[in-house]
């Protein structure tokens, strides 16, 4: 049988130069003589035949097609912070268990850390049929570099069908990082996904040009399948500890955790901070709060619905308010069950930051802020006369 | 030392249309902005040029039109700017256009620092310049919101993250992305605007940068457009006017159910 990608042995020049090239490591070479490719491992991506200066290396085109159904499983990177899983991790897995369900194929968490053996169980819980380990005080935090060599390599071994990210900061970096040498389709911020069921490929939804328009995307003839997953729009299943998994320990080599870049410190984020991306609920002022000081009062509603404080980027360049807390296509994009947008008018660029929370709440006192029509609740009037009010209310409706 | 800052042409939004044939967007007639975020690229590019002397090219990858953005960055204070522009780069995602750009930088042989915005307000990716960093093989730092340190040799910057900031050391040289954050981009001077006006932009093609036709535009490019819809329309849309002692409670009668969910 002839194999589907092949070295030719009279133009080869024994250069070498496809070695390093290969993303999967999948090439060796002894001393003055030609390649050998481990046809376990390649994954038919090309890199070596572009590298090839006497184009001795030829990949059947035919073949192709046949490679992409050697890719199984849906994955998940698990994004850990040294002591505890985002939060995004959980809703992947519930998603991953539904594309994975519908394909007949696994889940498997993809999880790195420093001292991590005895972590996996809320994965499993969370719907991992499989963890695959890499655990190395080199791990301790995320690092771009050695990340990506580590999930490269995994990749080359396991050929997964699919992976899914977080859209976090370390998922967008790590995502496209690993996508590149691996020729493989990467869509941002996926707000859907699904398995089409003629052609088994990985539908990703995504939001386009601040929200005006959706996208579907879909890699038909690479694998695997990138995403990363906008968090809180996915729902994680209820933990069940009952569930079984296989832990997989990966074995790492120096060469895998060579980094050119290094952490030199860590300052966590504490306070009034806090993670807009993660609020189940988001109180956000806008031009209308007319000044720094009236902001307390929008924290003292955040504190009665335990809600996280964003803005509009007017009330952040006039000062009023940190740019952390910038909600918007130039700042944050969330995502909570309830939003409120207090003295906003709802400009497009604000809109394309918060349009996919499940209820918009406005309060303005211009009953045709463009804000209302987005909206699914509104109040008009005089947020300065509505917010004490709103407090003092949710407050007895809460009990607090 | 010379940085090269990746700046792209991008639609104000709200007025964007989409070809309905190819799902690609249309830019004919549309107002065209540099991206908000390359902006704050360039400022620290200069800020940086300032401080260790050098050379700020910028480049962007583009349709022919795409040329203002680099006049309008020359016009800040950048020293020159390359349009990359073929008929073989239309149709690229992040994969073919990280790759189309790497091969640019390539091309100039000498860059030690390439800066990029922390993300395109058309895609939205943030996946080019982690893209870049990835064909060259060189580290990157993402979400920069300060450089602390630079020399011939290494850069120290604080990158954002959800739960904190981190201080991260790399060698040069390094992809940056950098946010809103790091600076105030500065006007363009009235000698800027003549420079502006005087400037050559050469224009790279393909071949000019030895790019593999397999890895460019529509080719290079893994994922495809299979469906673009309309955004489903939301609930509700309830509004109430009149006095707030009594509007309020309506509000949050209505808010009930959703509340105890989310505030457990
Ligand atoms: C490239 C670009 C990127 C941008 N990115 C973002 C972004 O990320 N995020 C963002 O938010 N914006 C962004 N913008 C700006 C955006 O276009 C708007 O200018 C901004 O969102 C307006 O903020 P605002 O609604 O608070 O202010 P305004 O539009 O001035 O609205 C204030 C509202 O408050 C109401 N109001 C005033 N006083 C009261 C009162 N006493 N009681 C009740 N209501 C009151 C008014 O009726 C009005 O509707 C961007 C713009 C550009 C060009
Ligand atoms: N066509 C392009 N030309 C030049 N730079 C680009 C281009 N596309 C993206 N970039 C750079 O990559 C960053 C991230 O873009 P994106 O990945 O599309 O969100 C931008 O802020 C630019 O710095």
């Amino acid at each position: 049988m002839s194999h589907p990608i092949q070295i030719n042995n009279e133009t080869c020049v024994r250069c070498g130069e496809c070695v390093p090239a290969c993303p999967y490591a999948a090439i060796r070479q002894d001393q003055g003589a030609v390649p050998a490719i481990n046809l376990d491992v390649c994954t038919l991506c090309g890199a070596c035949v572009d590298v090839c200066p006497v184009t001795a290396i030829k990949i059947e085109a035919t073949s192709k097609g046949a490679a992409l159904d050697s890719f199984r499983d849906v994955w998940v990177f698990a994004e850990w912070s040294g002591s505890a899983f985002q939060s995004v991790t959980f809703e992947l897995l519930g998603k991953a268990r539904t594309l994975a369900d519908d394909l007949g194929q696994k889940v498997v968490a993809v999880f790195f850390g420093s001292g991590i053996a005895n972590q996996a169980g809320p994965l499993i819980a969370a719907g991992a049929d499989q963890v695959l380990m890499a655990d190395h005080p080199d791990l301790a935090a995320f690092q771009d570099e050695r990340y990506a060599q580590v999930l490269l390599r995994l990749c080359g071994a396991r050929k997964p069908a699919s992976i899914l990210f977080g859209a976090t900061t370390v998922g967008r970096s790590l995502a496209s990082r690993v996508a590149v040498p691996l020729f493989a389709g990467l869509t941002a911020d996926c707000t859907g996904l699904a398995i089409c069921p003629q052609t088994r490929h990985l539908l990703q939804t995504r939001p386009a040009f601040g929200g005006n328009i959706m996208a579907t995307i879909i890699t038909p003839e690479a694998r695997p399948q990138m995403s990363t997953v906008r968090p809180r729009v996915m729902k994680p299943l209820t933990p069940d500890p009952s569930r079984r998994g296989e832990v997989v320990m990966t074995e790492l080599t120096a060469e895998l955790l060579k980094a050119r870049a290094r952490r030199l410190s860590f300052v966590a984020e504490t306070g009034s901070t806090i993670n807009l991306a993660d609020a189940e609920i988001i109180v956000s002022g806008g031009r209308g709060m007319q000044k720094p000081e009236n902001f307390a009062m929008l924290e003292e509603l955040a504190g009665v619905l335990g809600a996280a404080v964003g803005a509009s980027r007017a009330a952040v360049d006039a000062n009023w308010i940190a740019y952390p807390h910038q909600v918007g296509q130039t700042g944050k994009t969330v995502c909570p069950k309830i939003y409120f947008a207090i003295g906003i008018s709802g400009q497009i660029q604000h809109l394309a930051g918060m349009g996919s929370s499940d209820i918009i709440v406005a309060v303005n006192k211009d009953p045709d802020a463009p804000i209302f029509k987005h909206a699914s609740f509104g109040i008009v009037g005089d947020l300065f006369q509505i917010v004490p009010i709103l407090t003092r209310e949710f407050r007895k409706a809460l009990g607090k | 030392m010379h940085i090269v800052v990746c700046i792209k042409q991008v639609p104000e939004t709200g007025n964007v249309r989409i070809n309905p044939e190819t799902h690609t967007l249309m830019r004919e007639g549309v107002a065209a902005i540099i991206n908000p975020f390359d902006m704050y690229a360039i400022e620290e590019a200069l800020r940086l040029k300032t401080k260790t002397g050098g050379r700020v090219t910028v480049i962007t990858m583009g349709p022919p039109q795409a040329d203002a953005a680099v006049r309008e960055a020359i016009a800040m204070g950048a020293d020159d700017g390359v349009l990359i522009s073929d008929r073989a780069f239309a149709g690229s995602d992040s994969w073919a256009t990280s790759y189309t750009l790497s091969k640019a930088v390539t091309k100039f042989g000498d860059v030690s620092l390439v800066l990029c915005g922390k993300q395109a307000i058309d895609g939205d990716t943030a996946q080019v310049g982690p893209g870049i960093a990835a064909h060259l093989d060189i580290p990157q730092i993402t979400y920069v919101r300060k450089i602390t340190e630079i020399d011939e040799k290494r850069i120290v910057a604080e990158r954002s993250l959800e739960d904190g900031v981190e201080t991260i050391e790399s060698s040069l040289p390094c992809v940056l992305t950098v946010t809103k954050e790091i600076n105030e981009p500065r006007l363009p001077s009235l000698k800027g605007k003549m420079a502006a006006k005087k400037a050559v932009i050469p224009v790279w093609k393909a071949d000019d940068m030895g790019c593999d036709p397999k890895r460019t535009g529509l080719n290079g490019s893994p994922t495809r457009v299979s469906r673009v819809f309309a955004p489903a329309a939301r609930e509700g849309g309830e509004t109430f006017t009149g006095d707030p002692e009594e509007t309020v409670p309506r509000l949050i009668e209505k808010l009930k159910d959703a509340l105890l969910q989310a505030s457990r």
